[in-house]
């Protein structure tokens, strides 16, 4: 980033009582910097959020895509490339707006038109998550679990 | 990091109001993101974002606006979620037709014409050879880039509507002349040329070219110098609806491409591809996905937006008959009053022709709730009806869709396909 907006989300506490503990895992390039931390959701197929994902619920809306009906809300959402219409920017507007965004999104490629609906919401005055870029084959590497993304672009597993 | 210049930081600090400097904020992190190293000054740009997908959209548009935005460019807008000029079209509840009208008039607050096109090529905005330009909506891109030479890269929501205000874009991809040679050859004078002559071959041309070469840019040898320009843009719009075609040469026919060499730069492409009769079979069945297709329920044409010629052929066609189906074909409001002025408008309304302006039907919900089969000469229509309107459909030539939509049934001229 630039001169962009960047209002970081707070990072929270990586250990809990209990928990297993945290292993940085990788350290990806930061699009949209911020922290956040869910369980991975890893597509299995590129997506057209316009289109792809329903912005109110949260689910993947296109039926022929092999993740249809998952939820990618409060997800660190792994998006091996998007692909398609520009209008994803807005997709990703209406999700972070809805409350129904990933905590996190990691991607394959960089593509600016989801990174770019995160820099609008945070002009707007709402917290969206980071966008990170992680080429394969470090992302396909990623365990299930539960992850935290840290600002400087460190991908640690936290359960 | 991306230089700015001192005019450029000045937005940032606010010279050109709060607008100014969240436009410029948004250009910046674009170009950040995008690898371009400084920004180019733009002499044009053509705004997508008006197109209503939710209240974030307005929440932005509304933000511009107060923040004391204006276009520092000539802008022109493309479709929105209503049609202005046909109250009741669009089937839209309340609040979403209260916000994506609010959407539209942001964006004539910020200075922007109210073009209400995906051709506004076809509206007066045709940019110059050579001209850097910053456009949203897939087709216009496709054209402006390949049909008038002028340089854009794919700009969309958000993007578009900064880079207008700024007059800047990124200096990246097409925006630069080493980006725009070919570097694929497509060789489609295997094709007949009784086929080459009729509108219907193009978008079957494009959807296969799209398909085909994805990002690269192409260059095509084999079509006739007399190639029109609706059927560039009816090849430019499939090829963008099927790959991410932004940019292709016609040797012989658009303006980057007089010869082979000046096409690709003298360089050898790196790849060739020769258009076969089945390749061509095959894009012609992907763009119908009726599985009964005797049954006609609606037609629809106008993607990209209907120009005055097509209009002249369909009021041609028609011939004074009746047709028996519902026939919407989506224009510009440029092009209405066009056709107004000339007393074609009432020879199409007469003959049941429903005139769509300012949006389209796949964008918005316009035809019949009940769906069924939907008949298109559009490639691009073809390639998003399905999972835009719920319809099936059923792809073939103006002179199909007139025949059928009179029939209310499947007319197709199967014979033109012969090769």
């Amino acid at each position: 980033m630039v001169s962009g907006p960047s209002a970081p989300e707070s990072g929270g506490n990586d250990r809990r009582a209990g928990a297993p503990a945290a292993v940085d895992l990788a350290k990806a390039r930061v699009l949209v910097g911020g922290s956040g931390r869910g369980p991975l959701l890893r597509l299995r197929a590129p997506i057209s959020f316009w289109g792809g994902v329903d912005p109110v619920s949260g689910r993947i809306a296109d039926p022929r895509h092999p993740d249809y009906g998952a939820a990618i809300g409060g997800t660190v959402l792994v998006v091996p490339a998007a692909v398609g219409s520009s209008s994803s920017s807005a997709i990703m507007l209406e999700l972070i707006r809805e409350g129904t965004a990933p905590a996190a999104v990691l991607m394959g490629r960089a593509d600016a038109i989801l990174a770019l609906g995160v820099v609008v919401a945070r002009e707007l005055g709402h917290s969206g998550p980071p966008v990170l870029e992680l080429p394969a084959p470090a992302i396909d590497a990623l365990p299930d679990g539960v992850l935290q993304v840290l600002e400087d672009g460190t991908l640690r597993r936290v359960g | 990091m991306v230089d700015l210049t001192s005019d450029e930081r000045a937005f940032l600090e606010g010279t050109h109001g709060e607008a100014g400097a969240l436009a410029m904020r948004v250009v910046a992190a674009a170009a950040s993101l995008l690898g371009a190293d400084r920004l180019v000054e733009i002499g044009s740009a053509h705004i997508d974002g008006c197109l209503y997908h939710g209240d974030g959209g307005v929440a932005f548009a509304e933000r511009l606006v107060a923040g004391g935005g204006r276009v520092a460019v000539p802008t022109t807008l493309n479709v929105g979620a209503l049609d202005l000029l046909h109250p009741g079209r669009v089937r839209a509840d309340a609040h979403r037709a209260a916000m994506a009208r609010r959407q539209m008039e942001a964006y004539l607050a910020l200075g922007c014409s109210p073009t209400w096109t995906c051709a506004p090529y076809q509206a007066g905005h045709r940019p110059g050879f050579g001209e850097q330009v910053a456009w949203g909506e897939s087709n216009a891109i496709a054209f402006a880039n390949s049909v008038l030479g002028a340089r854009t890269e794919r700009y969309g929501d958000f993007l578009d509507a900064c880079c207008a205000i700024t007059g800047r874009a990124p200096l990246y991809g097409l925006h630069r002349e080493e980006n725009r040679r070919a570097t694929v050859l497509v060789d489609v004078a295997g094709v007949p040329e009784e086929l080459k002559g009729r509108d219907v071959f193009y978008p079957v041309l494009g959807t296969w070219l799209g398909l085909e070469v994805g990002t690269e840019v192409s260059a095509i040898v084999g079509l006739p110098a007399t190639t029109t320009e609706d059927q560039l843009k009816a090849l430019g719009a499939a090829a963008a609806s099927s790959g991410a075609v932004a940019l292709f040469h016609v040797v012989g026919v658009t303006p980057e491409a007089p010869t082979l060499d000046a096409a690709t730069g003298g360089a050898d492409p790196d790849r060739v591809v020769r258009l076969e009769a089945d390749m061509l079979r095959t894009s012609l069945d992907r763009l119908s996905t009726a599985t009964a297709p005797d049954r006609v329920d609606a037609v629809a044409v106008g993607s990209p937006h209907f120009s005055r010629e097509e209009f002249a052929e369909l009021a041609r066609l028609l011939a004074g008959r009746r047709l028996a189906v519902p026939f919407y074909a989506c224009t510009g409001r440029g092009v209405v009053a066009e056709l107004e002025a000339d007393g074609t408008l009432a020879l199409l309304t007469a003959a049941g022709v429903e005139i769509v302006a300012d949006t389209c039907v796949v964008v918005t919900p316009i035809l019949p709730a009940a769906g069924g089969v939907l008949m298109t000469c559009s490639g691009k229509f073809a390639h998003y009806g399905p999972s835009n309107t719920g319809y099936d459909v059923v792809y073939g030539s103006l002179e199909d869709c007139v025949a059928s939509a009179m029939a209310g049934r499947v007319v197709r001229d199967e014979e033109v396909w012969q090769w």
